[in-house]
């Protein structure tokens, strides 16, 4: 009996091997697991090397870590590729037709699953493609869930479909299932002890829960050209685009979609933008024009490794700098990085309203590992009360006259907190000018050295109130510990399982964790928080240390201990407590 | 509600354009239009490019949104589909639609939004002083190419008939009353309306003048039905010593805005911002 399995499957991308991982969280999460399963594959359709690897537990964890019980290969390459990860006692699936194996070929002792894949669907008369549906189904016996809990998710996995699809898939599944139950009977040593969670999870890739969380908070129109890791975003709100009577609109470029985007937002409704580092290059030049304006808009900005094209499908840290210091001209913006789903839904709802209360652009600073991957998280996170504050944004019809010859003041100085209400056309006496040009009070343009800089004034005094809204860094462990890790974003799940796993000390030394969320602007209270930091280690899945880079900025703190990773792929646990031992014993 | 006049555009500020700029006589049949249409101040909305055209806001009371060099487009299109009942004007010029902006043009006309550009072709950079625009015919010398343009020129009109849009017309700076009949059609028309309006430069073009475009331009009006896409295009290559100017192309389709299912129910603006069936929503992921 284990408390968590972790199962790799491995064939060429156009396999379907993404589905079948969703389809395998779903399953276990309804039977109350936790599960996390994430992709790796290069940047092609068809060939090339697709792994899924899904971790199901009976408890409550926040990363992969470096197990590995049961690989299932559609391909030799997977074998080849993935034998040296493999834990003692592992469980390898595999089609003898693919490949010739013995125990002796690997590493550490394993048992061997034969199942003819392809033979079955040679005879069942099935798409090939439906080798996955069996290897998923081996897996769920494997691991000794009921076979009804893989056909119910079948059934709704595949609803748009229709009945036929649904009966092919469940009939190749009952096939897959039963063969390794009679089969292997003796190597069914799997069994997951009895989850403990009540509550109903949702399995979700941050994509989607950040379009979920922008539609509860009122979203209506999004402008977002296709890139690599934001694409689930666009799927999900063109899926329900007509139901949730919001437009999703596909750009000519990302240029263009910004400005779409800004435009509506100008016209009254709560709109963003999604891309990628390369698509938020194109997007700078209105990101400016953006905080000249006070235009509200929210932008998902998905990391993945560059520079450049770079690796387009794995993932990084590489733009916490880049977006806080993007655009020419001095203006706010609020950057926010969602470690984990959770988060997601609640920092988007918070981008939204926040960038109608200040009027300025707010950032959810993403990445390819929390896009791509399925989290599992109560459905209660999602169904937090929400309110929407579009903040001083005048729909009324009845503002005072103006003169002949005059507009409205949208760009009012008198407003201690730098903001000024903001009227939509349409609106009567609310006419102005929403001006790339420096302008005066109704937005005409002016080069008054007087006007100018107290415009200036008006857009940087946003800069302390929005220090009003802010959110510390959340300190988990001890309050006081010897050595304190910083990070951001998404190495939050990897540490805290690292952390976990050493029950927050090695040997004498204790450690705690401060999670950054809010980024930007730095926070007066994260400086307090660090400089009660006896000794501070700074992690960070980039080669700069970009984190370590801000509080510098901010707080004259040099953080001198670093674990950097640039490798494209996200932390393990291990690597993380194998370097805390080598600076703890250098205490 | 009161009477839309040209005395409801004025703003205290006054135009800063050359004398004799091609600009007042757009200007001006704008104005004309959209006093005839009754859109006021508070009614509509125009974008403006960068360039000496894009200065037009700052003398045009009406909701103005004075946007990035060639991004007047999508942001039009933005504005329209936040609310598809609001007239959207876009004020763009050579340089701005066609060289900065000329992706967004192409893009622009194969959706068919409901709304209407207005170019002002002079064929220079004026308010850099005086460089080539993407209308620069060849041979014509300025500041950026002192031995007469290499290239050839962008022609607006074949451009935006290839890409799509549904009314294309030719109008003259120089014939305010001529050229407000044109915008009023275009502002009327359903759909991706380009007037490209030939202006001379009289600071920077001492070839394209106001008599020079008078001996060549000749009024189709009467003489053409303008709804053949490809005699449209024959027509819009016509240049040289006689110019033709009138509506070239008009078609009725469907908008982009029409297309939207969720416009159907109303301004985007004016739809309620709570989710119906939520639970349902998550059940997706469950």
């Amino acid at each position: 009996m284990l408390d968590s399995v972790t199962w790799k499957i491995g064939g060429e991308a156009g396999f379907g091997i993404i589905s079948a991982g969703t389809m395998f969280g779903r399953t276990v999460a309804r039977l109350g697991y936790q599960v996390f399963v994430t992709n790796e594959y290069p940047s092609l359709i068809r060939g090339g090397h697709n792994i899924i690897t899904a971790r199901v537990s009976s408890r409550e964890f926040h990363a992969l870590n470096r197990d590995l019980h049961i690989l299932t290969a559609l391909n030799k390459a997977t074998i080849e590729l993935h034998k040296h990860e493999v834990s003692e006692n592992a469980l390898i699936v595999f089609d003898p037709a693919d490949v010739e194996l013995k125990t002796s070929d690997f590493p550490k002792p394993v048992h061997l699953i034969p199942i003819p894949f392809g033979k079955f669907v040679g005879d069942l008369h099935v798409e090939p493609i439906m080798r996955n549906t069996l290897a998923l189904a081996a897996t769920v016996a494997l691991i000794g869930a009921p076979f009804e809990s893989l056909s119910s998710v079948i059934a709704d996995q595949f609803k748009k479909k229709g009945r036929e699809v649904i009966d092919s898939n469940s009939k190749v599944a009952q096939i897959g299932f039963d063969y390794v139950k009679n089969t292997f009977k003796d190597e069914i040593r799997m069994y997951l002890s009895q989850p403990t969670q009540k509550e109903r999870h949702l399995v979700i890739n941050g994509s989607e829960a950040l379009g979920v969380a922008a539609v509860r908070a009122g979203l209506k129109f999004a402008a977002i050209y296709p890139m690599t890791p934001i694409n689930a975003l666009i799927t999900f709100l063109a899926d329900h685009a007509k139901e949730l009577q919001i437009v999703y609109k596909q750009p000519e470029d990302e240029i263009a979609g910004i400005n779409m985007a800004l435009g509506a937002s100008y016209a009254g409704v709560r709109s963003m933008v999604a891309t990628s580092g390369g698509g938020f290059a194109l997007m700078v030049e209105a990101l400016s024009l953006a905080g000249m304006m006070e235009l509200p808009i929210v932008i998902d900005m998905g990391m993945r490794v560059g520079p450049a094209t770079g690796m387009p499908t794995w993932t990084e840290q590489g733009e916490l700098q880049f977006v806080i210091h993007a655009g020419h001209g001095e203006f706010p913006r609020i950057v926010f990085a969602p470690g984990d789903v959770g988060e997601c839904f609640d920092l988007t709802v918070d981008a939204f309203n926040l960038a109608d209360k200040y009027q300025i652009p707010v950032f959810l600073l993403t990445d390819k590992y929390l896009n791509e991957s399925q989290w599992c998280a109560p459905q209660s996170a999602f169904k937090k009360p929400v309110t929407i504050d579009r903040g001083k944004l005048v729909f009324d019809q009845n503002l005072p006259a103006l003169g002949p010859d005059d507009s409205y003041k949208r760009y009012a100085l008198d407003t201690p907190d730098g903001v000024s209400a903001r009227t939509v056309p349409g609106v009567k006496n609310g006419q102005y000018f929403s001006n790339s040009y420096e302008h005066d009070e109704t937005g005409h343009v002016t080069e008054d050295p007087g006007k100018r800089t107290a415009m200036a004034d008006k857009r940087l005094k946003k800069f302390s109130a929005i220090l009003n809204d802010a959110k510390p860094p959340t300190l988990y462990g001890p309050a006081d510990a010897d050595i304190t890790i910083v990070g951001w974003g998404t190495t939050k799940g990897p540490i805290l399982d690292a952390l976990e796993a050493v029950s927050w000390k090695l040997s004498a030394v204790s450690l705690n964790f401060l999670h950054f969320t809010w980024m930007y602007p730095f926070l007066p209270q994260a400086t307090e928080m660090l400089k009660r930091c006896k000794r501070i280690v700074d992690i960070e899945n980039n080669g700069t240390g970009q984190l370590a880079s801000l509080i510098r900025q901010h707080t004259g703190i040099e953080i001198t201990e670093k674990l950097l990773k640039y490798s494209g792929r996200p932390f393990e646990p291990e690597e993380i407590i194998e370097k805390l031992q080598q600076l703890s014993s250098r205490a | 509600m009161s009477t839309v006049t040209l005395s409801s555009f004025n703003t205290k500020f006054l135009p800063t354009w050359c004398p004799g700029c091609g600009d007042f006589g757009i200007w001006t049949a704008l104005k004309m239009s959209l006093a005839q249409l009754g859109i006021g101040e508070s009614d509509g909305m125009a974008v403006y490019g960068v360039g000496c055209h894009g200065n037009m806001y700052d003398w045009m009371r009406i909701y103005g949104f004075a946007s990035l060099h060639g991004r007047t487009l999508p942001v039009a299109q933005g504005a329209k589909f936040a609310n598809h009942k609001l007239p959207v004007v876009v004020i763009s010029g050579d340089g701005d639609g066609l060289g900065e902006g000329g992706n967004h043009f192409i893009h622009a006309a194969k959706r068919n939004p409901n709304i209407t550009v207005i170019i002002h072709d002079n064929q220079v950079y004026g308010l850099t002083t005086g460089q080539a625009s993407p209308t620069a015919k060849q041979g014509f010398k300025t500041k950026s190419t002192p031995d007469g343009v290499f290239d050839e020129p962008v022609n607006p009109l074949t451009l935006a008939i290839t890409a799509g849009a549904t009314f294309v017309a030719r109008g003259f700076a120089g014939d305010a009353p001529g050229l407000s009949k044109i915008f009023t059609a275009a502002i009327n028309h359903k759909g991706f309306s380009i007037v490209d309006v030939l202006q001379p430069c009289v600071t920077f073009d001492k070839v394209h003048t106001y008599a020079w475009y008078r001996q060549r331009l000749y009024a189709i009006e009467g003489t053409y039905t303008p709804n053949d896409r490809v005699k449209a295009y024959e027509k819009a290559l016509e240049w040289g010593d006689k110019i033709p100017l009138g509506i070239l192309y008009k078609e009725d389709k469907e908008t982009s805005e029409d297309r939207e299912p969720a416009l159907q129910n109303g301004p985007l603006n004016s739809l309620p911002l709570e989710i119906k069936n939520y639970d349902e929503l998550l059940n997706e992921f469950i």
